[in-house]
């Protein structure tokens, strides 16, 4: 897959705003950013559903636009929303979706059973969708996704808004995927997920990449090995902060970053810099010496949080 | 733990745009629609056959005793059940061209989302929409079907030429049914459903010539009636049914009730692109 110069326009507003990436077959690649950074926009035009206002987008060899019926047959997609048939059963689900795809009935049933096992939902098979919990729906719109047996994977916001146990038994199911060599394109505001799941991602802004690398890669480039996480009472936080920052060549930190609720300071040992803080008569009321992460990468490049 | 299966699919399923008919992809979105109505059928058959079975009762043998004693030439010199039996005919294909061409679309992009769901699959938006029509097509088939067996139940058949009803009834419903579907698959609630059917569907319902000719009407109004597509329909039913119809008369309603309905899959076809693909 390959764009350039990748746009989107809806009316005044640009979402997307020129992008170029490539993603090889059997890669996991990331959209990573805040809401309303073009993630979603670029999904859909990935997705053949949403014509690019201009540039050039290559998918499995096909024009996005000319082939688009022919592109689809061969991608599963997983929307941000989960669209399934409330109404009917969950095989249901999957045998109406495979019509779609024009496959034989004996391939779809052989295959919804398959991947209902995959995605451990047999015993539900003959249930309403409708009472199925957040992550079940979830598993079984990625189990619909696969019916076609897609060769990518489009991913848009696979578990957000789901309990931390759910997203883990999807991270998994994903991972098994990419280990088949199924190439996954996902977007998420979740840095952990994009690290649990990309080989390489791009980060976006305000319709544009930022940077683009491995997870590793861009800890690397963009933040320290360790990050110091001290929290202060309100009401000394704002005073708290400056002296920090005063103090930024006592404590070896390359960087401060000073939050609503928290400072962070970036250095190659979290221990020895709070040491150093408290030796110098900084109180903090909570500290935190943690591992850079690409949270801490985003907030770098856009001086945002990815939550704002 | 089971893998699933690593076959491509079949050739033929890819739709490498030549190698499917254009109506290949359309049948596919009608399947899902026929899966959907398994669930449902069974109401909706009773609801076919208790309208007209009420409606025939109440109208043609209840208030029809009255209007015959009176009977004047207006009426074709036929009896008031065999008078408004074609006529609610074709209204009840309007109803059901309203019914199906609303919510079901609303719904298919906002409450269940299927449309998006097809979409994201090698359907494109004008195989979803004539997909859905050839469902709502069946659907009026099924509703005048059985009207018109509840017709003949009701010993109200006229002339052999009914027969010719069925399919000029489904027309008079597929007049409305796109270009409601154009217009539904737009919204984004359901509030102007309700006005849409009190202030359209029902003073069509009711001075369309379904319960009495149109010659009845004030002067001024008539020419309106004329250019409605119910009254064209349900003259043409009508014409059919008591075996008066004429070749030009003919030509004139189906004609016209079919420019509305391609009207519709044109301005159809551009929504649902527009709302599907945004």
């Amino acid at each position: 897959m390959r764009a350039r110069g990748l746009t989107k326009r809806f009316g005044d507003f640009t979402a997307v705003a020129g992008i170029d990436f490539g993603i090889a077959r059997g890669e996991a690649f990331g959209f990573l950013g805040p809401n309303g950074a073009g993630k979603s926009s670029t999904m859909r035009m990935v997705g053949c559903v949403s014509p690019p206002s201009s540039g050039e987008l290559t998918i499995l060899g096909h024009d996005s636009v000319a082939d688009g019926p022919a592109i689809r047959a061969r991608l599963g997609v997983v929307p941000q929303e989960n669209t399934l048939d409330i109404e009917l059963t969950v095989r249901e689900n999957l045998i109406v979706y495979g019509r779609y795809f024009g496959l034989p009935r004996a391939v779809i049933r052989e295959r919804a059973a398959s991947l209902l096992e995959f995605v451990q939902l047999s015993d539900r098979a003959e249930d309403q969708v409708e009472p199925l919990s957040g992550g079940m729906k979830r598993r079984l719109v990625i189990a619909r996704s696969l019916i076609n047996d897609p060769e990518i994977l489009l991913l848009d916001e696979p578990t957000t808004g789901l309990d931390p146990q759910a997203r883990h038994i999807v991270w998994d199911r994903l991972f098994r995927l990419k280990q088949r060599g199924v190439t996954l394109i996902l977007t998420t505001h979740y840095m952990d997920e994009a690290e649990q799941l990309c080989d390489r991602l791009v980060v976006m802004d305000a319709g544009k990449i930022v940077t683009e690398g491995s997870p590793r890669q861009l800890i690397e480039r963009y933040s320290t090995p360790e990050v110091l996480e001290l929290r202060f009472d309100p009401s000394d936080h704002q005073q708290a902060a400056e002296k920090l920052v005063a103090l930024q060549s006592a404590l070896q930190s390359e960087r401060q970053e000073v939050l609503a609720d928290r400072v962070l300071i970036y250095t190659r040992n979290g221990d020895q810099a709070l040491e150093a803080a408290r030796a110098l008569g900084v109180e903090p009321i909570t500290s935190l010496a943690r591992r850079s992460t690409l949270e801490d990468v985003f907030l770098r490049l856009t001086g945002r949080q990815l939550g704002d | 733990m089971a893998a699933p299966t690593t076959a491509r699919p079949a050739p033929v399923a890819t739709g490498r745009g030549r190698a499917v008919q254009p109506w290949g992809f359309a049948i596919r979105e009608f399947r899902y629609w026929l899966t959907n109505y398994r669930r449902t059928w069974r109401g909706s058959v009773i609801s076919s056959v208790l309208g007209p079975v009420l409606y025939l009762s109440a109208m043609g043998a209840g208030l029809g005793t009255l209007v015959n004693r009176h009977s004047s030439a207006s009426l074709g010199g036929v009896t008031y059940l065999a008078f408004i039996s074609p006529g609610l005919l074709a209204a009840t294909a309007m109803q059901t061209g309203f019914g199906e061409g609303m919510y079901p679309v609303l719904g298919s992009v906002k409450w269940i989302q299927n449309y998006f769901a097809a979409a994201a699959g090698p359907l494109r938006p004008a195989d979803v929409f004539r997909g859905h029509l050839m469902f709502v097509t069946l659907r009026l088939f099924m509703t005048c079907g059985i009207f018109l067996a509840v017709i003949a139940a009701f010993g109200a058949v006229r002339s052999p030429l009914v027969i010719l009803a069925l399919p000029a009834a489904v027309l008079t419903g597929l007049a409305f049914a796109p270009g409601l579907m154009a217009w539904s698959v737009t919204r984004t609630t359901d509030v102007s459903f309700a006005v849409l059917m009190r202030f359209v569907m029902v003073p069509l319902f009711l001075f369309s010539g379904t319960f009495f000719p149109i010659s009845q009407l004030p002067g001024w109004l008539q020419p309106v009636a004329y250019v409605t597509p119910l009254w064209n329909g349900v003259a043409l039913c009508r014409s059919l049914a008591l075996g008066h119809a004429d070749l030009g008369g003919t030509a004139v309603h189906v004609g016209y009730l079919l420019v509305l309905a391609l009207a519709g899959c044109v301005a159809a076809q551009r929504t649902y692109t527009k709302r599907l693909y945004e």
